[in-house]
């Protein structure tokens, strides 16, 4: 099949970007969306331009590399599902496909479709951890963990980091990345001891990044490729409100 | 032009224990094996605590070996800088891991123990890993699990809220913690949290988007990098006490592996060509389940988990050449094959074993699908005996990827698998200490080349890796440190200059080709010659093909290849051009060693060498080493040196999972 495709082009984070258009041509249905673009850069190399920059890696939706909006969506908008793992065989002969970045304050352009995600690093690095220096742990069995608090805290910990939640947010709230860590550490018995302060000093930093705040519409839970629920949020809510109350700590 | 190698003496047929090479001393402690790694850990020095701050260390990789190696260096005290090519070093590719991670803990009361796992190892391995490294892995590997678990990895669990576990290929214990089929994930985001919090208390300084191009060596010893910021291009030195290369496996010299597309092998090819020996190059795993290829456009393949034949069964048509859709086959006139070859193991037949039984089935025209390169992998029985559910439960997000991309439901028809290039265990040699030939560069998880022999066995990449990040390489560079002297140097010294000119001229070369081919075709066409000639199965004439093809494509790149765009910007076709020019002179090492090697054991199938039932045949009186290669300059032969291995507590034996 043949498409159109209006991709947005930027040189680097000082240049203005725009958008530019590209025909794909003979495009399988087997192909990923990403093997789509490899097709298009490959004929823009031969023709002497610079191929679309994206950032991509594993291929196969668990690094979280790639992240486009597409068509409005980010990542396609399939349910649970990366642009690497979006395949062709949901689009049709002639249609036009819209691809643009992240447009979020805290995510700067750095290239065509690539953004700076480093916020989500130092949100991290605030507190979204348990202090457990290598070699303090006791036997794995010796705390018990109830299967349906792991199951839960595994369900926050699928998280990728792509940043589709941010994207998605008409505010460019990043609650969904923090909220999915803050509760996937605050389910286990683990993370109990830092649980207050870890809550308080990633809302603070998220903050500090830029990002938005929320104002509870969802798109960000609809938008993630590993459909993280809302409801870390609300737990997330629930810790920073009881935080507050105990000052912090 | 043909490549022959030099052989360092003596000749094979000397008993083992009279020959040591004086530049391969593996200082393997003495004593019995429980007790080495203990009396080692007693033996070495130690840094003490308020003098580890005066030390840098650079790690370069952020997976769970660089990750877990720069969080607990930190933890200790001293100065960390870690390097990754991606943006985040929570994106290195253990994230992508799915089954698990394997430990002697013994759980399940079904008899495992250190040594069983020690066993399983070297015996999954076809006797090729040295003992008293895998012995030591075995041993280590409940504390990562501990580790694992304080830091909050959420393990799966069974309803008593205990850790769950299943079992894996090569083993008949339940040994392996899993995290649904995202374990990798799980425990490389329990590395990147530890290293974040260090990275957030100023002792990791981490750059990301930075990719290391070469390794700088004084005096004999490696003292530091030179990398390329990959936002600005600017080429950048950095000096250490000493260098940890954490950068993976370098299966992408076949183009199509289940590898990220990123994964590369400049950094371990670089430390090669600066001096650092690479052992057994040859072995590559080829893991046998991953979704077929469907057509010339495919840029990776992905991997099925092995855990997926824990309760899936494996079979093709017995008539060549039925095109029937599996739910018209009866069961009459299927052949489940690994369960007929190797009742004892079943589906649960190691990689290399079950790989080969694929392509024998395919190479017999029994293949499924498009292009015939195909098996089923078949959940109808487990689905009946089980529920759906249950399966869902236990595999569901990978029945949903298959679905994704093959757009086939594999909860009513069959998976189709085919084997693809997943794992390189040849890598960097290292010593005991996991130190290279070069001393104070250190090589750990992928990169080097221990612990897995001729053939890893599933979940056991992870405990690697982590076994050496956390537990191992933090006693034995500590070591290295406090009984090593280190003149003053810095980064003005003529080493770093003359590397850095090196650099810019070999970036400089590369974009002002401007050829006729795109660094992708090359690429491609280097991963045909390495399948075709290098792949599943070896043999002399097409290995000597390779050796011939494989340098005039590398003349050819560096002649008209096409790099667009600039060097002071992002410019992934520039990354992509480095990191294929070093592939073209590895693939040549890889051809060197597999041409050599007349015998095949574990992933090395030399066609000239099976059994009458077409099983590997070893030739462990002549072979029964590690082949570490020297280099000496492209073009030129490399050196061979031999570490002999000594199998002192498991008798040598033919691999049978009959």
């Amino acid at each position: 099949m043949n498409l159109t495709l209006h991709v947005w082009r930027q040189k680097n984070s000082r240049s203005e970007g725009r958008f530019e258009t590209y025909q794909a041509k003979d495009i399988i249905p087997d192909m990923s969306f990403l093997e789509m673009l490899d097709v298009v850069n490959q004929e823009l190399i031969m023709k002497g331009e610079e191929p679309i920059a994206f950032e991509h890696d594993c291929r196969e939706g668990i690094c979280g590399s790639c992240g486009m909006v597409i068509n409005g969506y980010p990542h396609g908008g399939q349910k649970g599902t990366t642009a690497c793992q979006l395949h062709m065989r949901h689009y049709k002969d002639g249609d036009t496909i819209t691809i643009e970045p992240w447009r979020a304050r805290a995510f700067p352009v750095l290239k065509d479709l690539i953004v700076d995600r480093s916020a989500f690093d130092r949100i991290i690095q605030s507190g979204g951890f348990i202090s457990a220096t290598t070699g303090v742990a006791q036997d794995a069995n010796t705390v018990l963990v109830p299967k349906s608090n792991a199951d839960a805290a595994m369900d926050a910990a699928a998280c990728i980091g792509c940043g589709a939640c941010v994207a998605a947010c008409p505010n460019a709230s990043a609650m969904l990345f923090t909220a999915a860590k803050i509760s996937h550490l605050g389910l286990l018995p683990q993370g109990q001891p830092e649980r207050y302060a870890r809550v308080v000093q990633m809302v603070e930093q998220m903050d500090k990044e830029g990002f938005g705040g929320c104002t509870n519409i969802g798109e960000c839970s609809a938008a993630c490729p590993k459909e993280i629920s809302l409801d870390v949020i609300a737990r997330m809510n629930r810790d920073l409100l009881v935080a507050t109350i105990k000052g912090g700590k | 032009m043909t490549m022959s190698t030099t052989d360092t003496k003596p000749s094979t047929t000397r008993p083992a224990t009279e020959y040591i090479d004086p530049k391969l001393d593996a200082k393997i402690p003495a004593g019995p094996i429980e007790r080495k790694w203990e009396r080692h850990k007693f033996e070495m020095k130690l840094v003490n605590p308020t003098n580890r701050r005066r030390y840098t260390i650079i790690i370069v990789g952020s997976g769970l070996a660089g990750a877990s190696a720069a969080a607990t260096l930190a933890e200790a005290g001293y100065n960390i800088k870690c390097y990754c090519y991606q943006d985040s070093p929570r994106r290195a590719h253990s994230i992508a891991a799915q089954g698990g991670i394997n430990a002697a803990k013994n759980y399940r009361n079904d008899g495992d123990s250190v040594f069983r796992l020690f066993y399983d190892t070297i015996k999954g391995g076809d006797f090729r890993a040295r003992e008293a490294n895998v012995y030591r892995l075995a041993e280590v590997s409940m504390a990562i699990i501990d580790q694992c678990v304080a830091q909050g990895v959420p393990f799966a669990r069974e309803y008593s809220g205990y850790l769950d576990n299943r079992s894996f290929g090569g083993a008949q214990v339940a040994r392996t913690f899993y995290a649904r089929g995202q374990t990798g994930q799980q425990l490389l985001l329990g590395a990147y949290q530890a290293l974040s919090r260090q990275i957030g208390l100023g002792k990791v300084q981490m750059f990301s988007h930075t990719e290391m191009l070469d390794l700088v060596v004084i005096d004999g010893q490696a003292r530091g990098i030179v990398t390329r910021d990959m936002i600005t291009g600017k080429v950048e030195s950095h000096i250490a006490d000493a260098v940890v290369l954490a950068t993976g496996g370098y299966s992408n010299v076949f183009y199509l592996s289940t590898n990220a597309k990123g994964c590369n092998t400049t950094a371990i090819w670089r430390a090669h060509r600066r001096g650092a020996f690479f052992g057994n190059p040859c072995y590559t795993q080829i893991h046998p389940t991953c979704i077929p290829v469907s057509g010339d456009h495919q840029s990776k393949l992905t991997l099925m988990s092995e855990s997926l034949r824990n309760d899936g069964r494996v079979w093709v048509p017995k008539t060549p050449g039925d095109r029937r859709p599996p739910s018209q086959i009866p069961e009459n006139e299927r052949d489940y094959y690994l369960e007929r070859k190797y009742p004892s193991y079943g589906n649960l037949a190691p990689r290399d074993i079950s790989s080969r039984a694929a392509k024998e089935a395919c190479d017999a025209g029994r293949g499924v699908g498009p292009g015939g390169l195909g098996v089923y992998l078949d959940f109808a029985d487990a689905i009946k005996r089980l529920g759906k559910n249950v399966i869902a439960e236990r595999y569901g997000n990978l029945f949903d990827m298959y679905e994704r991309i093959t757009g086939e439901n594999p909860y009513e028809v069959p998976m189709r698998i085919y084997p693809a290039v997943h794992y390189t265990m040849g890598g960097l040699w290292v010593d005991y200490n996991l130190m290279s030939t070069i001393p104070g560069l250190f090589v750990i998880g992928e990169a080097n080349f221990s612990d897995h022999g001729a053939n890893r066995l599933g979940a056991s990449a992870l405990m690697q890796g982590l076994a050496d990040g956390y537990f191992i390489l933090p006693y034995t560079i500590a070591d290295y440190l406090a009984s090593t002297r280190l003149p003053k140097a810095d980064t003005t010294h003529s080493a770093f200059r003359e590397t850095e000119a090196e650099i810019n001229d070999r970036v400089r070369r590369l974009l002002n080709t401007k050829g006729l081919r795109t660094v992708d075709s090359f690429h491609r066409e280097l991963g045909r010659i390495m399948w075709e000639y290098c792949g599943m199965a070896r043999n002399e004439a097409g290995l000597k093909k390779a050796l011939d093809q494989i340098p005039a494509l590398r003349e050819e790149f560096w002649a008209s290849v096409k790099v667009p765009g600039e060097n002071n910007d992002i410019n992934q076709e520039l990354e992509k051009a480095g990191r294929l020019a070093d592939f073209l002179e590895l693939g040549e090492l890889m051809c060197i060693d597999a041409l050599h090697r007349n015998e095949s054991c574990g992933g090395h199938f030399r066609e000239e060498y099976q059994t009458e039932d077409g099983e590997a045949k070893r030739d462990d009186e002549s072979y029964s080493y590690v082949a570490a290669w020297e280099f000496t300059s492209l073009g030129a032969k490399p050196i061979l040196h031999k570490e002999l291995l000594q199998f002192e507590n498991i008798a040598l034996a033919t691999r049978s999972y009959k």
